[in-house]
């Protein structure tokens, strides 16, 4: 079997590229618009290589999947942290790509210890979150795992957030104060522990490490910066505010032009600056922009009163949390898109019903890999897939097929990617679109009828499409 | 697919089980005749009961099965149970809070997070005495304790004390920050009291404390004076202590003093005593006085003790009785083959019915014509009879035999 090495996309990519070049490795495609993910490099022709959203990297590494990885120490970390006895071994801090995590809070120190209501912290990072808080001895603490814009939520949301930044400077550019050093990042090669005693990938090892600077820096956990005592103020809204949340990424455009068409008119939506607190023309009415995937567990917690998400992660949420009070208040019927089941062109598997046979004769768990993980969990039970696995993912799923996972849980708008990477549809799941969602829980009486309000206002909106 | 259980996990089979009921039941026999009433608590608890501030270390914390709960969209976790007071403590301030003095014990598993093969389930037995503050309560626990370890069989078992209140008054007075302090503090609740034996060095007097061991606490009530003068802040910690082995010698109880082994929970806060079998700890104890207000269930003192049960199949040395003699009823006719079996149960006896054709140690076996023929096995004597009270009788007979 060929050797095989993860490496980053996004932010690392860059200077990956560097580095490769440097160590003479001469790829065909390394590149941010590349479509395949599967760069060839001449100096090891024989050498599989995979191009990962960074943070898959440590845990294709942990499975076995891969020999070789290059990744953020940040996320290697928050591996290591909650498994820590992973079969990632780190061989060499690669000094690019530094960063910093920090753990934030909007008042300039807290008390940690504080008793009484759960003290709440955002995060990309939700296990180092939780080392931190039974480290600092937090009486009771609530983790929001959230898949990005985490310098959004103190101090309405949450008391504080667990952020990568490169300096404080940045931390302090979002309005909030880093209370603790929680973690030094840079660059790191890791390998799995058993492929590292089984084979021997030293050439490939000295060639990056070859050609990164040497200059010695260890990089680890700094101690944390004693916590003084000033009490979180968290600002209060009158009872009657409605806290609406709108998406960020690519789905602006669409709901602006919504919104515009329902005559509510916001300032500042979509940014240009990365402003999270656009200003919207109804009295009573905050708003707030974070990512749609964190909108229904932010409107099961009371966070926020009305969110414009997709379907599909109100769908991932109830999977989770069957109970949740989270409803769709109104299809928007904007951003049509199909969540299906997808496996390789080359496998012997039709539909659904054909799974439990397929991996009742296999020896290993059966991979599914998704950025949906709780509809893929609850697919693999309803479908009995008896011994499987389900691999998480942060974007470019269909790359995962055939060699990472054996079947993929995607949305796709009008399937021609997953054509294109030669892959076929077993199962619709079903349509999503984006909608408003709302609590079931009871509201006062002026705050329903603001709510009402903006309701009917989409509503009308939609129905004139 | 290969079928297997968990990493950590351990199954019991009918022999392991038959070993673990007696363990269990003399711990149970015990506790119930010093007047002791069983409790149960669940399994899952929220996270927060443990992590509140006096609970347990983070190393421990570091090791808990935390997950979400399916209705966890608040983000607070719950846990598997890693220990067993904790929950007790709970159980008393939620439902029996008031109800004054309370002697309460448990068999549950806990569960810990463990690298490697190590078990990650463990069994134990724990009494927890809640409402009393005195030496005598202490006593009354560690020498519940040995007892237990005596019926057990348990040769040269080694009671170890020491003191919460002892070892904090000497973490004070080596004026460390609070992160040095916490972290000493957490290496002595894991076992490790090296970093505290160095720290402590710099200061005479307290170092000669701490490296005390043996059977009498002579030295402490001979230097009670001069401990008292170099630290003031150990006075009623030492009195306690001293109170408590009074009585111990008093009541002829051998221990052993060990004050640097504190190893055990956060929340203990006078009297730690440990039960060890040569290096092996099979148990162990304290007193902890805070917990129970901690969680809101008012200025009630408590302690308790715990046995290690898996520890103890190993080492424990009692015979198990002899199983009981099995009955297989065989026969064409199930109305009646089920009415016999029936009856025979009735009367004391473990009545199988026979599904392979195979023997037993005594076969009865019903014909057509309704008559009866008792086989046994080891004797290969045949006995015919003609009703079941006949057989019945018959089988008290030779069992008193």
């Amino acid at each position: 079997m060929p050797l095989k090495i993860a490496l980053p996309k996004g932010r690392l990519l860059r200077k990956t590229a560097a580095l490769l070049q440097k160590a003479d490795w001469r790829l065909d495609e390394y590149h941010s618009s590349m479509g395949f993910y599967r760069p060839k490099s001449a100096k090891f022709p024989d050498l599989l290589m995979r191009v990962f959203h960074e943070k898959d990297i440590p845990i294709q590494i942990a499975m076995g999947n891969y020999d070789l990885g290059i990744c953020g120490l940040d996320w290697i970390e928050e591996l290591l942290v909650k498994y820590p006895s992973s079969d990632v071994v780190k061989v060499s801090d690669l000094q690019y790509g530094q960063s910093s995590l920090y753990m934030t809070s909007a008042s300039k120190s807290m008390d940690l210890r504080q008793n009484g209501s759960p003290l709440r912290i955002a995060s990309e990072y939700p296990n180092l979150a939780e080392a931190f808080a039974l480290k600092h001895r937090l009486s009771r603490f609530s983790i929001f795992p959230v898949w990005g814009a985490a310098e959004a939520y103190p101090p309405e949301n949450a008391e504080m957030a667990l952020l990568a930044a490169e300096d404080t400077a940045e931390i302090m550019s979002y309005g909030l104060s880093p209370v603790s050093l929680v973690l030094d990042s840079s660059t790191f090669l890791i390998v799995n522990r058993n492929s590292r005693a089984k084979r021997d990938f030293d050439k490939i090892v000295a060639s990056i490490v070859d050609a990164a600077p040497d200059i010695a820096k260890s990089a680890g956990e700094k101690k944390a910066t004693a916590a003084g005592k000033i009490t979180v103020s968290t600002p209060k809204y009158y009872p009657d505010t409605v806290r609406l949340a709108l998406p960020d990424g690519h789905q602006q455009q669409q709901t602006v032009e919504l919104l515009n068409k329902a005559d509510i008119r916001i300032e500042g939506y979509p940014s240009t600056d990365g402003e999270r607190r656009p200003k919207i023309a109804l009295e009573g009415v905050v708003v707030k922009v974070i990512r749609p995937q964190d909108m229904p567990l932010q409107v099961a917690n009371g966070n926020f009163d009305l969110a414009i998400t997709g379907r599909d992660w109100v769908t991932d949420h109830l999977a989770q949390f069957p109970s949740s009070p989270v409803k769709e208040v109104l299809d928007l019927k904007l951003r049509k898109v199909r969540l299906v089941a997808v496996v390789s062109q080359n496998l012997s598997v039709n539909d659904s019903a054909d799974l439990q046979g397929f991996v009742g004769g296999r020896a290993e768990p059966f991979r599914l890999a998704s950025e949906y993980v709780n509809i893929a969990d609850k697919f693999a039970r309803e479908n009995h897939l008896g011994h499987y696995r389900v691999i998480p993912t942060w974007g470019a799923t269909e790359a995962f097929l055939p060699d990472d996972a054996d079947l993929l849980i995607e949305n796709t708008e009008t399937g021609r990617t997953i054509a294109r990477h030669n892959l076929k549809i077993i199962e619709t799941l079903f349509e999503s679109t984006a909608c408003l969602i709302g609590n079931t829980g009871t509201v006062s009486a002026g705050k329903r009828q603001r709510m009402d309000y903006i309701v009917e206002r989409l509503r009308t909106a939609v129905g004139d499409n | 697919m290969k079928i297997q259980r968990c990493k950590g996990m351990r199954d019991m089979s009918p022999v392991d089980m038959a070993m673990f009921h007696r363990l269990e039941g003399i711990c149970r026999d015990c506790f119930i005749k010093w007047g002791y009433r069983e409790v149960r608590t669940p399994t899952i608890e929220y996270l927060h009961l443990f992590t509140s501030a006096g609970t347990l270390t983070p190393t421990m914390l570091g090791k808990v099965y935390s997950f979400l709960d399916w209705d966890g969209w608040s983000g607070e976790r719950v846990v598997l149970r890693p220990d067993g007071t904790i929950p007790v403590a709970r159980l008393y301030t939620e439902t029996m809070s008031g109800q004054g003095l309370a002697r309460l014990f448990y068999a549950a598993n806990m569960f810990t997070f463990e690298i490697g093969d190590k078990n990650r389930e463990r069994w134990q037995c724990g009494a927890e005495l809640i409402g009393a503050g005195s030496a005598i309560a202490d006593v009354e626990l560690m020498a519940l304790s040995m007892e237990i370890a005596n019926k057990l069989g348990l040769k040269d078992v080694e009671l170890r004390l020491s003191h919460a209140g002892i070892l904090k008054a000497l973490l004070a007075k080596l004026k460390l920050n609070p992160e040095e302090r916490q972290k000493i503090l957490d290496s002595i609740l894991d076992g490790d009291t090296t970093i505290l034996a160095k720290a402590s060095r710099s200061i005479p007097g307290l170092s000669d404390l701490l490296s005390i061991k043996g059977q009498s606490p002579g030295f402490l009530r001979e230097n009670r004076a001069a401990l008292c003068r170099a630290l003031p802040e150990i006075k009623p910690s030492l009195d306690d202590f001293l109170d408590t082995t009074a009585v111990l010698e008093s009541l002829d109880i051998k221990f052993d003093t060990n004050i640097a082994s504190g190893a055990g929970f956060e929340y203990y806060t006078g009297v730690i005593f440990q039960l060890f079998m040569g290096k092996e700890k099979i148990g162990g104890g304290g007193r902890y006085d805070a917990l129970i207000p901690s969680m809101g269930g008012g200025d009630v003192p408590a302690s308790g003790f715990a046995i290690y049960l898996d520890r103890l199949i190993k080492l424990a040395k009692i015979k198990l009785p002899p199983p009981a003699e099995k009955i297989l009823v065989k026969g064409s006719n199930a109305i009646v083959v089920f009415k016999i079996a029936s009856a025979l149960r009735n009367s004391g006896f473990i009545a199988e019915i026979d599904l392979d054709g195979k023997s037993a140690d005594w076969t009865l076996e019903v014909k057509n014509d309704g008559t009866l023929s008792l086989t046994n096995k080891a004797k290969s004597r045949r006995t015919e009879v003609r009703s079941v009270p006949e057989v019945i009788r018959f089988l008290e007979v030779q069992r008193a035999a």
